[in-house]
């Protein structure tokens, strides 16, 4: 019988108990690679991945109400400037990565639209001569399109996220020119010289391998293409630096408790924040991918930065 | 679990926040961390997250804030409990102490779950006894000891058991005190928790859960029930010094007489 096969195997090793647990543990460790941090704990890269995954599948749906708690409402200036600082003009193809609740593809839909209906606005103004017909005909040719074929793919690694965020797009009324792909940052699923701007907004700081997926983010954009990346940075002015690490470290995990009932994914959340490369490392980071004129802009005086490279 | 980490000194809960704010110094030691230990040498029990006397202020806060604008932040309630129990806790746990019952489940820790309870004897009890009467209770109103939170913000690992042993012996004030789990019944019971423990949460529960009772409720409450569940707490004995575990078979009644709660008013909640 084969449980009598088994059984002096299972007795071996329940004898050998725990130096054998401790010899799979190492080996286990070895195959779940380096050592990272989750955190101000020390984790390996594979363990911070699932935790983190963890983290936004708890999150998910409370996302949006304790972004604009943690931050009173000040992360959708944030996202505003970095669309703005964007200007995309219609035709845009845009990748927003790790864009789980669609707040940087609504904007982004948002600014053509309007920028659009301008251009639209101009072309009738110099078709005022023409006769109703050919003012008809030269809608079919236009097909009207009221994004004038630009489009955003939304890649979230998280099934939570990506729900929410369609969710969120069913209910706010978008659905032209939007695409929500399941990806992973550091191995995205798309084609070389796709897309003419990447974002990332506040999901960098969440990648495990943030070289892996600079140089995937530089695979992906086309020649002449942009890439934006808005995160949480570091904070110089040693006053400003205080409070904040006050209000971050008491303030917001009691926030996430009250409103979220999850007190550990905020605690993890300020001690990424800390342990993210500071603006000029990141930087160097992004150059080192091959991107060139990369610069950044500090916000709030750095409590949040966005990083700009382009692909030439 | 392989023993905790060493990290050069414990430091007092109230700095866990700010101490956390440089990580940088730490990288060398960081590696002798254990990945269960988040918070380092001062998790004093499974599920314990230490705070700083600010956190815990807003936490209370908060708490209170949210359990008023949703009922049903269960977990909320517990919270405040939790933070604003400073004073009240160690007085249970004092009272617990002096009593050999009470002294005695201290020691024992006992649980009540429903892994450790054997439901099919309890139903096979004689109708009015202790465990006949809870097990028909946790039927009738369809609730499970096992909803219980655990206590996260005690920062004793002691008084961290007691209010764990209070929110698992609500079920069983329920019973003694003949009250359903509708708004009116627990906040009768809250009353009654209120004069016996001194808890804040229970006070501010008693005070603040008859506003969402009607006209006719709120009359029954004033006139009859809470005079009631006043006097009854007054009377009784510190309800956490009873080994309820060992006394199923008691008669409900004979076990009120016992710890000095009254026999309800005769009126429909």
């Amino acid at each position: 019988m084969a449980a009598a096969g088994l059984c002096p195997c299972r007795a071996l090793l329940s004898g050998r108990g725990g130096a054998l647990r401790a010899l799979c543990g190492a080996v286990r460790g070895l195959a779940a690679g380096p050592e990272t941090h989750f955190g101000f704990q020390t984790v390996t890269e594979a363990e911070r991945r699932e935790k983190i995954y963890q983290v936004f599948e708890s999150v998910a749906k409370k996302y949006d109400v304790m972004n604009d708690s943690m931050t009173l409402g000040i992360h959708r200036v944030w996202k505003d400037i970095l669309v703005h600082k964007m200007n995309p003009s219609p035709g845009t193809l845009l990748l927003d990565v790790a864009g789980g609740t669609g707040d940087i593809a609504f904007r982004f839909i948002n600014y053509v639209r309007s920028a659009r209906e301008r251009q639209l606005q101009r072309k009738l103004k110099n078709h005022q001569n023409l006769s109703w017909q050919e003012i008809s005909e030269s809608y079919q040719e236009d097909k009207f399109k009221l994004l004038g074929d630009s489009q955003v793919v939304v890649c979230d690694i998280n099934k939570e996220m990506l729900k929410v965020g369609k969710q969120k797009a069913q209910h706010l009324g978008y659905s032209e020119g939007l695409s929500w792909v399941l990806g992973n940052a550091e191995e995205l699923p798309f084609d070389d010289d796709k897309f003419d701007v990447y974002t990332i907004a506040f999901g960098i700081r969440n990648v495990t391998r943030i070289d892996l997926a600079l140089e995937e983010a530089y695979r992906v954009l086309k020649p002449g293409g942009r890439f934006l990346c808005l995160e949480f940075s570091r904070v110089s002015n040693p006053l400003l630096s205080r409070l904040y690490d006050l209000y971050s470290f008491q303030v917001i995990p009691v926030l996430g408790e009250v409103i979220a009932g999850d007190w550990k994914s905020y605690q993890y959340l300020v001690e990424s924040i800390r342990r993210f490369p500071p603006q000029e490392e990141l930087k160097a980071m992004i150059e080192d991918a091959g991107f060139l004129k990369v610069d950044y802009q500090n916000l709030n005086s750095g409590i949040v930065a966005i990083h700009s490279g382009f692909k030439l | 679990r392989s023993g905790g980490s060493v990290r050069g000194g414990r430091q007092p809960p109230g700095d866990a926040g700010l101490s956390r704010a440089e990580p940088p110094a730490r990288d060398g030691r960081s590696g002798e961390e254990e990945e269960e230990e988040e918070e380092g040498c001062y998790q004093l029990y499974p599920g314990h997250i230490p705070t700083s006397p600010l956190q815990k202020a807003l936490l209370a806060a908060g708490s209170a804030l949210m359990a008023l604008c949703d009922p049903y932040r269960h977990d909320m309630v517990a919270v405040l409990g939790e933070t604003t129990g400073c004073l009240a806790l160690p007085n249970l746990r004092d009272k617990m102490k002096h009593h050999p019952e009470g002294y005695r489940i201290l020691q024992e820790r006992p649980r009540i779950r429903l892994s450790t309870l054997d439901m099919s004897k309890l139903r096979g009890l004689p109708d009015g006894s202790l465990g006949r009467e809870y097990v028909r209770f946790l039927e009738d109103n369809k609730v499970s000891p096992d909803t219980r939170m655990p206590p996260k913000f005690v920062d004793d690992e002691e008084l961290a058991y007691v209010i764990q042993r209070y929110r698992e012996v609500h079920d069983l004030m329920h019973t003694l005190l003949g009250m359903p789990t509708n708004m009116l019944g627990e906040v009768v019971v809250k009353w009654f928790e209120a004069v016996q423990t001194g808890l804040p949460m229970c006070v501010l529960g008693a005070a603040f859960g008859p506003v969402r009772l009607s006209a006719r409720k709120l009359q029954v409450l004033a006139t009859e029930l809470v005079p009631w569940a006043i006097r009854s707490g007054r009377n009784a004995s510190c309800i956490l010094n009873v080994y309820y575990e060992q006394r199923w078979e008691q008669p409900v009644e004979s076990l009120r007489e016992e710890i000095g709660i009254f026999p309800p008013p005769a009126v429909r909640v």
